[in-house]
This record gives C-alpha cells, structure tokens and sequence, in this order.
C-alpha cells in the first residue's frame, strides 16, 4: 500500500528542478487526482442511470472538426507507403453525429480534445469532454438535463438568460439591433487595442470582456439563443431577429459548456463548413480540409436531437474552487 | 519595423502603442466559447508609468519598441541639453528636458543613471533611487519646535527644494531619495 503522502507530492513537485526536461514531477497533488477520479465515475453513473449510451471513437481523424477560429493539432501516420496527416479532434462531434445519423440513440463520450492556438489560465492543449446527444430531444430538454447533472454534483440549481437579454443588462446594447458605430464605441471603451468593423469580433470582445466574468457567479448560468454567427451547427430559429439554438453554461464567470439544438440540413451545415474553412484559412493561415464524412452522414438523416459538450476541467476548477486550470491537471501544459 | 504576434507576448516585451512604447507586465488568453480569440493585456507606459489594460485580436501584430536600457554617467548639463555618457562604449548621448522629467533636479555630475533609450534616442531619464546632496541655503530652525518633529524647506546645491527636519543646517550634507523627493537622514563626513 503506497501512501503517497498529498501534501509531500504537492511540496516535491517544483523543488529546484530548474530544466524542464527533468522536471517529472507532477504539478498537483493527489488529492486533486482524487477529485478528478470521483468526478469522472459521476459522470459516468448518471449517463448509465439515464441509458445513455457510452461510445469511444478515434481521437485521430483525417478531418479536423470544420469550425472558425478552431485550429487543430496534427499528427502523421503511414499507410502502406503513404505518409498522411492526420488531425487529434478538437471534440468528438464528428465521429458522434455519425453514430447517431446510424441510429445509435443517446449516446455519450468521456474523451481528451485537442485545441492549437489556444493556452491560458482556462485553456489547455489536451484537455477532457464529455460529449452527449439526445435524439428527439430540444435545447431546453437538454438545459434541464443538465442543471440535474449539477445538483447531483452538489452545485446550487442553474438559472437560464436569454443571450440577448444578458447583453443588455452588462453591456447596455441590443446585440441584434446595435449600430456598428455603437458596438465599436463600447468596445474602445472596454479597452480593444484596435478599432476594428468585424460586427462579430466586437461582439465577441465584449461578450469576453462585459458579459462572461459576471455569469454565473452567484449559481450556475445558462445563456441561451446566440447570433445566428456564433452557432457552426446550430439550428437557427426563424422570426424578426433570427437566433441560433444554442446555449452555453457559465460557473463563476467560466464559460463550462455549449449545446445546441443541432443543425439537420446538410446543405446548410456544408455550406457553414466550407465558410469556416475560409476563415481558418484567410485569418489563421491554414488549409483544411473539408469533413465530407459528416456532410454525407446527415444527409442520410441526422435525427432531430440536442447535444452538448461540457469541460471536465472547467468543471473540476468550479467544484475544487481553482482558478487555473492547470491546477487540477496532473501534469499543465506550458 | 519590427512585429510581435500576440503569440509572443509576454512580460517584459516592449511594444509601440498610440506613438509611445509600452511594457507589458501580463498576458491573459480570453476565447469565447465560440469565435475570436482575444490577449487581454496589461501595460506600463514607459514614459509617463501609466498603467492600463487593452486587449489585442490573437494573431495581431504589433511594433515592437526598440527599447535599451543602459547606465551612463551623468557629465553635464549645458542649459538644453543633459549629455551622459556609457560607461562600457563612452559613447556619448544627450537629454533634453522632457526626457529628464523631474530627474535633473538631483544630479550635480559623475552620478550613474538609467538611461532608457527609444529608436537610439534617450526617452528617459532615472537618477540614482539615493542622492548625497548639500544642503545650499537653509532658514535657521526655530527654537523649540523640534519636539513636534516639524520640517522646513531648504534649497540643495543642485537647485532641488525639499523638507527636511529643522535641525538641518546650511553646508551639511543629506541623503534624499530621488523617487519621493524625500529627506533621508543627516549624512557625516
């Protein structure tokens, strides 16, 4: 029986190893291992207690997920003679609607995602989703479904805003009705380096800066119908200011989760696909390809359903009181 | 002209922004679930001190501030201009007044400074943080006041005005810290 000590782990781990090479120790101590583990077989166990079923699918993949601002890290394999690039996924959507598009029914994934570009006290290269689908079932279903999953973990009961109502109350703005100039003002104010006349970038900006650290501090905050955008495979939702059927989860200002009401029309969603790709490549300088795969499965028939990919870590951080991620990581990402 | 990407932003870096030069003291990544990339950033203006938070789109570019910071030995003043020199180069470098701000005040000559150098011009000017300086004109201490711990002005050799306590005496010599502009204590000789 090895007792490893919590507190002595915590102390070895950054004691006057200087070069990184060396430094094997890992960067948290065991009690935070502890935690990770509960939380992961509670995850599991409320999937199983819904019948959800749980998938494994390749974290490799010769498609990259297709969205804007979404930069994947890549990897070689050999085939044969062939030398291929191959893509780690930046979520297990893909390979997911395809299962479902085969009639998989409620389906969930515990899987590590891969995000380039993306580092910071919330971000990490190799981070944990669990990814869920339920066919026949709307965003709101989804919503609830989720708030229960928090209770279970011991979190007060989740409130729901509408996007557009959140952004008025800690921007002061219409977001759907705003003049460029307006947006452009609030956003100088708010401190944006450079003046800019990208609509969706300024609302980003403010979002990231107005809007996201006062969500969710007092209980757990759905937000809920985004710019139309902002949503690579949501539905839209007709009327005088069309949204998107989209929400996220914020906890403490962290931004924990996003679901959508998914998108079942395959013109449209290559048609997005393909926009983003352009993006990724006028903006980000990279060529991708385009996920064909996905376009075919959901033109044999993706069923209406709601799907939702929740950070492991983020979630870990808002229960464990953390504030970098890289605290409840065995081993961070520099 | 040099760029940085935000990619390489860290503390320390010096960049240009609105025609001054910046240092950045810290470097957060912002990403909406969905959508642009931000580095929120906080910056000290190397001129006047300021600090302030902006965010930059991940991926901009931004000048890079070619910024040097050198000691150099203060050699004199002719009315205009403050010439130092390097120590290491003896290369020789003039200040004018808005590049000395309010460090002229304390130096007499030989004292080593910072000085900061923009695009191989001086922009600013540090004195040494301790000054021995003496005391140039001084109004006798009125009796019976020291008890209460009261100061007085006098004028120091360079032309620098500060308080000191009332037993200070003209001739004598005192130590002043440059940054508060604040007596020290009595030096002996």
């Amino acid at each position: 029986m090895h007792n490893l000590g919590v507190s002595r782990q915590g102390d070895l781990a950054r004691s006057g190893l200087d070069d990184p090479g060396r430094d094997w120790r890992p960067a948290v101590g065991m009690d935070v291992l502890r935690r990770r583990a509960r939380l992961l077989a509670e995850l599991r166990a409320f999937m199983r207690e819904r019948g959800i079923l749980e998938v494994e699918t390749p974290l490799l993949s010769r498609y990259p997920g297709c969205e804007s601002d979404l930069y994947p890290v890549s990897a070689v394999a050999t085939f044969g003679v062939r030398v291929e690039r191959l893509y780690l996924q930046a979520s297990p959507e893909s390979a997911m609607k395809r299962l479902l598009a085969a009639g998989a029914g409620p389906i969930y994934q515990l899987s590590r995602a891969f995000r380039d570009r993306e580092r910071g006290h919330r971000h990490l290269l190799e981070f944990t989703l669990l990814e869920w689908y339920r066919p026949g079932w709307d965003h709101f279903m989804l919503m609830s479904e989720i708030a229960q999953l928090l209770g279970r973990l011991g979190l007060q009961p989740a409130v729901a805003l509408e996007y557009r109502e959140a952004f008025r109350v800690h921007v002061g703005l219409d977001p759907f009705t705003a003049t460029m100039e307006q947006l452009r003002t609030e956003a100088l104010a708010a401190g944006l380096a450079e003046p800019s006349t990208d609509r969706p970038l300024l609302q980003d900006f403010l979002f990231s800066q107005r809007l996201a650290p006062r969500l969710g501090c007092q209980r757990p905050q759905f937000l809920y119908h985004y710019p139309t955008d902002r949503a690579p495979q949501a539905r839209v939702r007709p009327g005088h200011s069309p949204v998107a059927e989209r929400f996220e989860l914020f906890i403490g200002g962290v931004e924990i989760a996003n679901g959508y009401r998914e998108l079942t029309d395959a013109t449209e969603l290559e048609r997005r696909m393909r926009a983003a790709l352009e993006r990724c490549q006028k903006t980000g300088g990279i060529d991708l390809p385009l996920d064909t795969r996905l376009i075919a499965a959901v033109r044999h028939g993706l069923p209406d359903c709601a799907g939702v990919a929740l950070g492991v870590d983020r979630l870990l951080m808002a229960l464990a009181g953390a504030r970098d991620v890289n605290a409840v990581a065995a081993f961070p990402w520099p | 002209m040099a760029t940085y990407t935000t990619n390489e932003f860290k503390p320390g870096l010096k960049i240009v922004m609105d025609g001054d030069p910046w240092t950045i003291l810290g470097n957060e990544f912002v990403k909406p679930g969905k959508g642009q990339a931000f580095n929120r950033v906080k910056l000290r203006n190397l001129r006047s001190g300021r600090v302030l938070d902006k965010t930059f789109r991940s991926g901009e570019n931004v000048s890079a501030a070619e910024v040097v910071e050198l000691e150099m030995q203060y050699l004199y003043s002719d009315g205009e201009f403050w010439h130092f020199m390097d120590v290491k180069t003896y290369d020789q470098h003039s200040a004018d007044a808005a590049a000395m701000g309010s460090g002229a005040q304390w130096l007499k000559g030989q004292e080593t400074c910072q000085v900061t150098l923009w695009n191989g011009a001086v922009f600013t000017v540090a004195p040494p943080n301790f000054v021995v300086l003496k005391v140039a004109e001084a109004a006798p201490g009125v009796r019976g006041d020291t008890a209460t711990g009261g100061n007085k002005t006098v004028v120091l050799e360079t032309g620098a005005k500060i308080q000191v306590p009332l037993f200070i005496k003209r001739n004598e010599t005192v130590r002043v810290d440059t940054r508060s502009g604040e007596y020290i204590g009595r030096e002996k000789d």
